[in-house]
């Protein structure tokens, strides 16, 4: 069985070059048996990125995934304050490029009307699209989106796959936001390695809609790893989590690019 | 220990533990690598939160399944029970009872309560404990009240190790209802340095308490803390660039947290056999 991580970083990491720093990332990922990363966002990060930021910032994870074609798969970053330079940038990027995802941060909430030409573009291109979401006791950022977000925008789009990044951050919250909704899956992703939080998952979504990643960078891989590893439940289940479910939904666009699956 | 025989036996362990029964699994644990103390394990309950190893018995064999030989264990009941001292008796009778031996009660004392220093008396006398957890936050005072400078005097008497938990989860997602700021260490050195004899073990400090804050508790040469919220590529490895490799302990914050956090974090740094020595048992051993 491979593990495929769902969600990495190049900010976080040593090195001065995109290759370096993802070459220093799959050190790691190697001693902790983790086979592919999907790379996404620049070396710096900005939160509501000018047109131009954001093709610097995917040039970036192209530079670092076309070092390791066969290790690492980029998703496109996206801002939907900019619809032309974004639907641009899909094309670049998942259209002519080897990109096979999109990644929504916080520049603007994901219910927004403006996300609608890009989820609907993503859609036919096949990619899917992790869009970050969070609930903060602590308050939310002005674009920062909830799984409540999520879901009002998947309802407008029944056939896309989304992403629920870090299951909503208050995981017992976000699951269930998220649940009567089969197009949009939890990532384990980001957050403190509470006990608990995969066997939710599991039990309130079914193990098919359950992805293991990491957001390192940030992270490390093993206090996420130690989400599945760590959890009470089948070894066929921790198999789907890691890495066949991930599979299953990147492989029509991977096949379609020539990536072995 | 060989550090290749601990990796390979971790590994084996972490990979293939969807594919092993439990018991293969305690096989495969890296029992070479000598002894392993985890400082940081609380029993009980979690007030917000059934977690899956909730119960002494299936946390003990989560934690021997994986070589722990020794497990410093507080109570939950000890952040917003009142009557400290029935939660400490509850705590030491369970860990007598439960794993045999695994667990060393950490009884929770709170200065600021009326005759605080019975409760200590108790888990010194009565439970014959060699330490007790602190929970500031929880309970409301800050670490430059007055009788944080007594407790310490009364430890330091008594031979008591003092844990303070820093924090016990995120701050983003508390219950609204228990909402607690990370414990504000900044009074402690100068406070440490007043009372000769403390040893001051901080859990689950690493993510709040870095840098200068972090260098300043070093210097004191009596704090220690371990690995259970140290985050970031290769985490360990960063973190021996502010804390020398004696005063940094492996804790796990389980049940809260999954305990293969802590665990294949020993992993995924790559340490010297000294330094995975260290942070395993020798460290603590010169501490207790
Ligand atoms: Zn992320």
């Amino acid at each position: 069985m491979e593990i495929w991580d769902l969600h990495a970083h190049l900010s976080g990491v040593p090195g001065d070059t995109p290759e370096a720093r993802l070459g220093h990332l799959l050190e790691y990922a190697d001693r902790m048996g983790v086979g592919r990363l999907c790379v996404f966002m620049g070396m710096e990060w900005s939160y509501d990125p000018t047109p131009e930021k954001l093709r610097e910032d995917n040039d970036q994870v192209l530079r670092a995934i076309r070092a390791y074609p066969e290790r690492a798969f980029g998703f496109v970053y996206l801002n939907p304050r900019h619809t032309q330079a974004s639907l641009d940038e899909l094309n670049r990027c998942v259209r002519d490029g080897p990109m096979v995802g999109v990644k929504l941060w916080v520049a603007e909430r994901c219910h927004s009307a403006s996300l609608d030409p890009l989820v609907e573009r993503a859609r036919e291109l096949g990619a899917l699209i992790f869009q970050h979401t969070w609930i903060k006791i602590t308050g939310n950022l002005p674009g920062e989106s909830t799984p409540m977000d999520l879901v009002a925008l998947a309802k407008r789009h029944p056939t896309a796959n989304f992403v629920c990044g870090h299951s909503g951050g208050d995981w017992e919250m976000g699951l269930r936001a998220i649940r009567a909704h089969p197009n949009v899956h939890a990532d384990l992703g980001g957050g403190d390695p509470a006990a608990g939080l995969t066997e939710m998952a599991v039990r309130e979504l079914g193990v098919d809609r359950v992805l293991y990643g990491s957001d390192i960078g940030g992270r490390s891989f093993a206090s996420q790893l130690a989400k599945v590893h760590g959890a009470e439940l089948s070894a066929a289940s921790k198999r789907a989590i890691l890495g066949e479910n991930l599979r299953r939904l990147l492989s029509p666009i991977l096949n379609a690019k020539g990536v072995k699956t | 220990m060989n550090r290749r025989d601990f990796l390979a036996g971790t590994m084996t362990t972490a990979l293939a533990a969807s594919a092993m029964t439990p018991q293969a699994r305690g096989r495969a644990a890296p029992k070479a690598g000598g002894p392993l103390v985890d400082v940081n394990v609380t029993l009980g309950q979690w007030p917000t939160r059934r977690l899956p190893l909730d119960s002494a018995e299936r946390l003990a064999r989560k934690l021997r399944e994986h070589g722990v030989q020794q497990a410093w264990a507080g109570t939950f009941d000890g952040l917003l029970h009142k009557d400290l001292g029935t939660a400490n008796a509850r705590l030491a009778e369970t860990c007598r009872r439960v794993g045999g031996g695994l667990f060393k009660a950490r009884g929770s004392v709170d200065p600021t309560r009326p005759d605080w220093e019975d409760e200590v008396r108790r888990c010194v006398d009565v439970h014959r404990m060699r330490g007790i957890r602190l929970h500031p936050n929880y309970h409301g005072y800050r670490l430059d009240h007055p009788a944080m400078g007594a407790l310490l005097k009364v430890a330091a008497a008594a031979r008591l190790i003092v844990e303070i938990a820093v924090v016990m989860e995120d701050e983003r997602m508390m219950h609204p209802l228990m909402r607690v700021e990370p414990v504000d260490t900044a009074p402690l050195p100068d406070l440490i340095r007043a009372v000769p004899g403390s040893r001051v073990v901080l859990l689950n400090a690493l993510r709040t308490v870095r840098a200068k804050p972090l260098l300043e508790l070093m210097a004191t040469g009596s704090v220690w803390v371990e690995v259970s919220m140290i985050e970031g590529l290769g985490g360990i490895r960063a973190i021996l660039d502010q804390v020398p490799r004696d005063r940094l302990l492996f804790g796990s914050h389980a049940p809260l947290f999954y305990f293969e956090s802590a665990w294949l974090k020993l992993v995924e740094s790559s340490l010297a056999d000294r330094e995975l020595e260290s942070i395993r048992w020798k460290a603590v051993q010169a501490l207790d």
